[in-house]
C-alpha cells in the first residue's frame, strides 16, 4: 500500500479503521520528504516534531472516537505565508528567513482544530510575486513531472509537494494564479475559492483585494472536504462572507445534465499551445457527454485584466511589504546606521529580492501624487468592467471552462530575464481574482508529456457547482490519478 | 492704524477617543493607566505580518456624535484608507486613515473672538463663524521616547481610536484660533468623548499659517507648524509664525510650503523636512476595511444622544436665569460647572444671580486655588443652596459664609451645624449691637474726631472695627444704621 | 505612446518604499520599468467614463466589533522576535525628522 498517494477519503478510511495509524502515515510522508525532496525541493521548512505531535494526537482522538472530522490525522503542507505560530514562516523572502510567527493564521487554527497534521512550510515565489516559483530567495523548486522545469507559482512548492506524494493535501493561495497555474503545470486540483470566503486573517498579505487561500489536493471531492474546514466568517477578517459554509461534499454527486457550460471565447485564441489547445477541446467534449449544455460566452475586457491585475498588485503590495521594515520581526541590517531611515534602506535593499523591489516600486509609482488617476484609479474602473464581464456571462451560464496557462509548464530560467513576458504567463488566471469569483482548476490530459491544466470559473460564493462538475468529470476520466515518475 | 498684514489660518485638532479597547484591536484603549511598555498590544496593533483591523463600533459612534455636534453632515457612506509613511512609530509603514470619504463634512462652529476688546482684535477681520471641512477617523502612532542616540518605541499607544477635526482657513487672528480650539475642546468634553486633558496628550493641535497684504483675498503659501501641544503653545507659536512670515515679505522674500516644529524652550518654529522630502502620503482605499454604510435612523439615534451644548446652554442661562452673557458662559464653559450651578438653584430660595455669583467668586476661586476639578468637588449642592440661602436671609454675614464654605468643602458637614459650632451666627438684635459700637466710638476718640471733623469715610472703619469685635456675628447694615446715629449724636 | 521612467523616477520611488538601491540598479529597473507601464498604458483604450472604481465594493458593509478589551499578546514574545529592545520597549536607531 502505497500511503503517500492516497486521497483525503481513502487515508480517512483507514485511520478510521484502523488499518493505519496517523503517526505511521505521517512517518512515511516524512520519510518520503527525505527521499524525494531533495530532488523537487517543495519544502522551505518540515515540522517534523510538530507534525508526529499532531499525528499522536489524532491517533488518541480517533482511538476515543472523539471528535474526529474527515481531516483528523490526514498530513498536510502549507504554503509558506501562513502564519504558523512556533513554526517559521518565511514567504520565501530573505527579509523573513528567521521570523517565526507569535500567533496562528486563522486556517492555521482551524486545521489543527479539525486534527490534521501540519508536515511543513512550502515554497512559494517570494510574498507571492511570480509565476514559477523561481523568485524564492532560497531555492527554485522543479516540478516532479520533468525536473528541469517550473512547477509554475506562486504555489509552486504547494503543487510540487502534492503532485511528489509529499503530503495528502496542502494549503496554497492564489492571488492572481497561484494556485491554479502551478496546479495546472503539476497535475493536482486546487480550487481558489470566492473572495471572503476563506479567512486571510494571518495570511501574510500581498493584494488585500484579491487573496484567497485555498486547498490543493489529489481530486475534486478533497478540495470540498478542505474547504469545508477552512472556509466561512472570521471575526478577524472584516471582509470574510457572513454566509454559512454549504456542506460542498454532500451534494458532489448531483448531477450535472442540463448545466450550462460557458466557453468564453477570448480564452480561446492564437498563442496557445497546441497541445493544451486539443486537451481543452476533449475535456469540452468530455462535459457535452456529461449532459452539459456547452455556449460560447464572451468576457470582453479580458485582455485588460493582466494590466488591471498587476498595477492593483503593484499597488497594494508596496503598502502591504512596508511593515517589513527591520524594527520589529525579521531581518535587521543595522550595521553603520545613523538613523533609523538607515535600517529601511538597507534591511530591505538586502532583503527584497529583485521582483519584490520592482512590483513596490512600481506601485509607489502607480499611487503617487499625478499618477493615481492614470494608474491606480484607472485600473479599480476597468476592474469594475472585468466584474460586469463576469456578471454578464453568469446571466447566461452556470459557469466557464478556461485553460490556466496558454503552454504547460515552462523551463527553469527560460522566462526569468524578461518580467513582463513572466507576467504574460499569467493571463488565463489573473482576471478572476479582481472579480472575486471561485476557480476550481483541474488536470486535463498532457501535452508533450507535462500535464494540462483547465479551470472552472463559478459565480460568487458558487463553489459548490465548480465541485460538483469537476467531480462529475473526475468520475469519468483518471488524468488526476496520474503521478510523475520520480 | 492698520497692521499691514492678516493672517490666516486653519486648525487641525487631533482628539483620542475615549473608548475601552483600540480602533481596529481587542487591546486596551487606556494606554495611560499601562503600568509597563508594550503591555496592551496584539498582532494587530504591532503590525506584525498576516494580521488584519476590524473597526471599533463605539468609536464610530463616538467620530459621528462629534461631527453632529459639529454641525458636520454625516456621510452616510464613508471608507477607510491607507496614508502610508515610514516612521518607527507607526508598525504597518501606514495609518489606517479616512481620506475621501471621511465620516463627516462641511459644519460649522461660532465663535465670540470678534467681538473681543482686545486692541489687536479690534483691528483684525474676525469673522465669528469658522467651517469645519471634516472630521474623520484614524488611528493613534505608539509612543516614541527619542534617548541620546537612539529611540524608544512603546505601541500600548498605538491603534488608539483619534479624531481629526479640521477647519478651514477662517481664522484670522491667533485670538479666534485660541477661541476656536478651546470652543472644540469643550464640545469634547460636553460630548464625554475626550477628556481634554492637554498635558496627557489626548488633544493636540496642527495649525496652519499664511499672512497676506489686509483686506486682500488671495491664500498665499502656507506652513504647518506641527505638535503643539498646550493652548499657550498654539499661541505663541502662530504668533511667532506669523511674525515671521510678516517679516519675510516686509524684506521682499518668499514663504516656503513647509512643515515646522514649534520649539517651546526657544520659542521659534523650526523646518523639519527637507524639500526632496515632501511627503507623497499615497492614500488609497483601505481593503481590509468594507465601507461604512450609516442609515439615517442610525444616525438620528446619534443624534439623539447629543446633549446640550455650550452654546445652547449659554443661551438659556441668559433667559432662564436672567444672567450677563459672559456670566452664563463662564458656567457653561464645562459642562460640569453649569450641572452643578444648575442644581444648586434648582435648591436654593436665592436667586441665580445670587448663586452665580457665589460659584464664580468663592467656588471657582477654591478650583482655581486647589487645581481641582468641579468633579472632584464632593460638596452637595444641597449645602451649597442652605448655605447661600442663610446669607440671603441675613443667618449668617457674607464673610462668615465664606469660611463656612472652606469648611464645607474641605471636610463636609451641615452648614447650619458649622455655623452654630463656630458661634458664627449673624445678631441683628439692636441692643447688642448698640452696646459694641458705643465701646468702639469710646475707645477710638481720635478716630471719632477725624470723623466729625470731615472725614466720613472712616464710617466703615467703624463697622469693621464692630464686625472684628463680634467676630463677625453683627449685622452689618445694622451696625452701620447704629453707629451714624451714634456719630451723629456726637456731633451735637 | 511611449513612457520614459528615468533613474532619478526609479531613485524616487524607491525612496518613498524606503528601498536603498546602488545606481546600477536604479538604470536596470528603469529600462524594466519602462517597457511594463508601456505596456499596462493598454488601460487607455478603455472607455470609463461614468464607471465606479471597484475599490467601493466589499462582501459586506459596517463589520464592526463592539468596544470590548481582549487581553494583551505577551510582550515578552512580541519582543522576542524584535532585533533590538530595551526595558521592554522596541529599540531602535536615532530617529531625524518628524512625522
Ligand atoms: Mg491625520
Ligand atoms: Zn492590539
Amino acid at each position: 500500500m502505497q500511503l503517500t498517494t492516497l486521497t483525503i477519503r481513502e487515508a480517512h478510511e483507514l485511520l478510521t479503521t484502523k488499518k493505519i495509524s496517523s503517526v505511521e502515515l505521517t512517518q512515511a510522508m516524512l520519510q518520503r520528504i527525505r527521499e524525494i525532496d531533495p530532488k523537487i525541493k517543495s519544502y522551505v521548512t518540515v515540522s517534523e516534531e510538530l507534525a508526529l505531535e499532531q499525528a499522536r494526537k489524532a491517533d488518541e482522538r480517533i482511538a476515543k472516537g472523539e471528535n474526529v472530522t474527515p481531516l483528523t490525522g490526514i498530513p498536510f503542507s502549507m504554503k509558506d505565508c501562513i502564519s504558523t505560530r512556533g513554526v517559521r514562516t518565511t514567504c520565501s523572502s530573505k527579509i523573513l528567513e528567521n521570523y517565526v510567527p507569535q500567533y496562528n493564521a486563522t486556517v492555521t487554527n482551524k486545521l489543527a482544530e479539525a486534527g490534521a497534521v501540519l508536515l511543513g512550510k512550502t515554497n512559494m515565489d517570494e510574498f507571492g510575486m511570480g509565476s514559477s516559483c523561481e523568485n524564492s530567495a532560497f531555492f527554485n523548486t522543479h516540478n516532479p513531472w520533468d525536473l528541469d522545469r517550473v512547477p509554475g507559482g506562486s504555489s509552486g512548492g504547494s503543487a510540487a509537494a502534492m503532485s511528489a506524494g509529499l503530503a495528502t493535501f496542502t494549503i496554497g493561495e492564489d492571488t492572481g494564479g497561484s494556485v491554479r497555474m502551478p496546479a495546472g503545470f503539476c497535475n493536482v486540483t486546487g480550487i481558489k475559492p470566492t473572495y471572503g470566503r476563506v479567512s486571510r486573517y494571518g495570511l501574510i498579505a500581498l493584494v488585500s483585494s484579491f487573496d484567497s487561500i485555498g486547498p490543493m489536493s489529489r481530486d475534486a471531492y478533497d478540495c470540498a472536504t478542505v474547504l469545508e474546514h477552512i472556509a466561512g466568517h472570521d471575526p478577524h477578517d472584516s471582509t470574510t462572507y457572513n454566509s454559512p459554509v454549504p456542506n460542498y461534499t454532500k451534494h458532489i454527486n448531483k448531477p450535472v445534465q442540463g448545466m450550462k457550460l460557458g466557453i468564453p471565447k477570448e480564452y480561446f485564441v492564437a498563442g496557445m499551445e497546441a497541445g493544451v489547445e486539443s486537451a481543452l477541446q476533449e475535456a469540452i467534449r468530455q462535459f457535452e457527454k456529461l449532459g452539459m449544455e456547452i455556449h460560447e460566452v464572451s468576457l470582453p475586457h479580458t485582455k485588460y485584466g493582466l494590466p488591471v491585475y498587476y498595477l492593483l498588485l503593484f499597488a497594494e503590495a508596496s503598502a502591504n511589504l512596508a511593515r517589513m521594515d527591520g524594527t520589529r520581526f525579521g531581518l535587521s541590517v543595522s550595521e553603520n546606521a545613523k538613523d533609523v531611515i538607515d535600517i529601511y534602506l538597507k534591511t530591505r535593499h538586502e532583503g527584497f529580492g529583485d521582483e519584490v523591489k520592482r512590483r513596490i516600486m512600481l506601485g509607489a509609482y502607480a499611487l503617487s501624487a499625478g499618477y493615481y488617476d492614470a494608474y491606480y484609479l484607472k485600473a479599480q474602473k476597468v476592474r469594475t468592467l472585468l466584474r460586469r464581464d463576469f456578471e454578464s456571462a453568469f446571466s447566461k451560464v452556470d459557469l466557464l471552462l478556461a485553460p490556466t496557462c496558454p503552454t504547460t509548464a515552462f523551463k527553469l530560467g527560460e522566462k526569468t530575464s524578461d518580467p513582463l513576458e513572466m507576467y504574460l504567463s499569467d493571463i488565463y488566471v489573473v482576471a478572476t481574482n479582481p472579480a472575486g469569483v471561485p476557480a476550481l482548476a483541474l488536470p486535463a490530459g498532457f501535452s508533450n508529456n507535462m500535464p494540462v491544466g483547465m479551470q472552472l470559473i463559478g459565480k460568487h460564493l458558487d463553489e459548490q457547482t465548480l465541485f460538483q462538475v469537476a467531480h462529475a468529470y473526475q468520475q469519468v476520466t483518471d488524468w488526476h490519478k496520474q503521478f510523475p515518475n520520480i | 492704524m492698520k497692521p499691514t498684514y492678516e493672517p490666516v489660518i486653519g486648525l487641525e485638532i487631533h482628539a483620542e477617543l475615549i473608548t475601552n479597547s483600540k480602533m481596529f484591536c481587542g487591546c486596551s484603549a487606556d494606554y495611560a493607566s499601562a503600568p509597563e511598555p508594550n503591555t496592551n498590544i496584539c498582532p494587530v496593533c504591532t503590525g506584525l505580518p498576516g494580521a488584519m483591523p476590524v473597526a471599533n463600533k463605539k468609536a464610530i459612534e463616538l467620530a459621528a456624535l462629534v461631527g453632529l455636534a459639529l454641525n458636520c453632515s454625516v456621510n452616510k457612506h464613508n471608507t477607510f484608507a491607507r496614508k502610508n509613511y515610514y516612521y518607527p512609530d507607526l508598525p504597518k509603514g501606514y495609518q489606517i486613515s479616512q481620506y475621501e470619504l471621511p465620516i463627516c463634512e462641511k459644519g460649522w462652529l461660532d465663535i465670540d473672538s470678534g467681538s473681543s476688546s482686545g486692541a489687536a482684535s479690534a483691528t483684525y477681520r474676525d469673522p465669528s463663524r469658522v467651517r469645519i471641512r471634516r472630521v474623520h477617523i484614524e488611528e493613534d502612532t505608539a509612543k516614541l521616547f527619542h534617548e541620546k542616540n537612539y529611540a524608544l518605541v512603546d505601541f500600548n499607544r498605538a491603534g488608539v481610536p483619534l479624531l481629526e477635526i479640521v477647519s478651514e482657513p477662517d481664522m484670522r487672528s491667533v485670538e479666534a484660533a485660541l477661541d476656536y480650539a478651546t470652543k472644540v475642546r469643550a464640545i469634547l468634553r460636553y460630548l464625554g468623548v475626550n477628556s481634554g486633558n492637554m498635558e496627557k496628550g489626548v488633544l493636540r493641535f496642527e495649525a496652519n499659517i499664511s499672512v497676506r497684504p489686509f483686506g486682500s483675498d488671495e491664500f498665499r503659501t502656507r506652513t504647518e507648524i506641527k505638535n503643539l501641544n498646550s493652548f499657550r503653545a498654539l499661541t505663541r507659536a502662530s504668533a511667532y509664525e506669523i511674525e515671521r512670515q510678516i517679516k519675510i515679505y516686509e524684506s521682499g522674500g518668499t514663504v516656503v510650503q513647509e512643515t515646522l516644529g514649534w520649539d517651546d524652550v526657544r520659542g521659534v518654529t523650526t523646518s523639519q523636512r527637507s524639500k526632496e522630502e515632501a511627503h507623497d502620503y499615497r492614500y488609497f482605499p483601505e481593503p481590509d476595511l468594507p465601507p461604512l454604510q450609516l442609515s439615517d435612523s442610525w444616525i438620528a439615534e446619534i443624534k439623539s444622544r447629543l446633549p446640550e451644548l455650550p452654546e445652547a446652554k449659554t443661551k438659556r442661562f441668559v433667559e432662564q436665569y436672567e444672567l450677563k452673557p459672559q456670566d452664563a458662559r463662564l458656567l457653561t464653559s464645562e459642562k460640569a460647572l453649569a450641572d452643578y450651578f444648575e442644581s444648586v438653584v434648582s435648591k436654593s430660595k436665592s436667586s441665580p444671580k445670587t448663586v452665580h455669583s457665589w460659584i464664580a467668586g468663592e467656588f471657582m476661586r477654591y478650583l482655581n486655588d486647589s487645581g481641582k476639578d468641579v468633579d472632584d468637588v464632593t460638596l452637595s449642592p444641597e449645602s451649597f443652596a442652605k448655605l447661600i440661602d442663610m446669607v440671603t436671609d441675613k443667618t449668617v454675614s457674607g464673610n462668615n459664609a465664606k469660611v463656612v464654605l472652606a469648611e464645607l468643602i474641605e471636610s463636609g458637614g451641615d452648614p447650619q451645624e458649622i455655623v452654630k459650632e463656630k458661634g458664627l451666627a449673624q445678631v441683628s438684635d439692636e441692643s447688642f449691637i448698640q452696646e459694641v459700637v458705643t465701646k468702639i466710638l469710646n475707645d477710638n476718640p481720635a478716630e471719632v474726631e477725624k470723623y466729625l471733623a470731615g472725614k466720613e469715610t472712616l464710617l466703615q472703619w467703624f463697622v469693621g472695627q464692630v464686625a472684628r469685635a463680634t467676630k463677625g456675628k453683627a449685622d452689618p447694615n445694622v451696625t452701620k444704621e447704629l453707629a451714624l446715629k451714634a456719630l451723629a449724636e456726637r456731633k451735637k | 505612446m511611449s513612457t520614459t521612467i528615468d533613474t532619478k523616477t526609479v531613485k524616487h520611488v524607491a525612496f518613498l518604499v524606503r528601498l536603498g538601491i546602488s545606481e546600477g540598479e536604479a538604470q536596470k529597473f528603469s529600462g524594466q520599468f519602462s517597457s511594463i507601464i508601456d505596456y499596462f498604458n493598454m488601460l487607455n483604450e478603455v472607455d470609463t467614463e461614468n464607471v465606479p472604481p471597484a475599490s467601493d465594493i466589499a462582501n459586506a458593509e459596517n463589520v464592526l466589533r463592539e468596544d470590548a478589551v481582549q487581553p494583551s499578546m505577551s510582550r515578552e514574545e512580541f519582543l522576542k522576535n524584535a532585533p533590538q529592545s530595551e526595558r521592554g520597549y522596541v529599540k531602535v536607531p536615532t530617529v531625524l525628522g518628524d512625522e
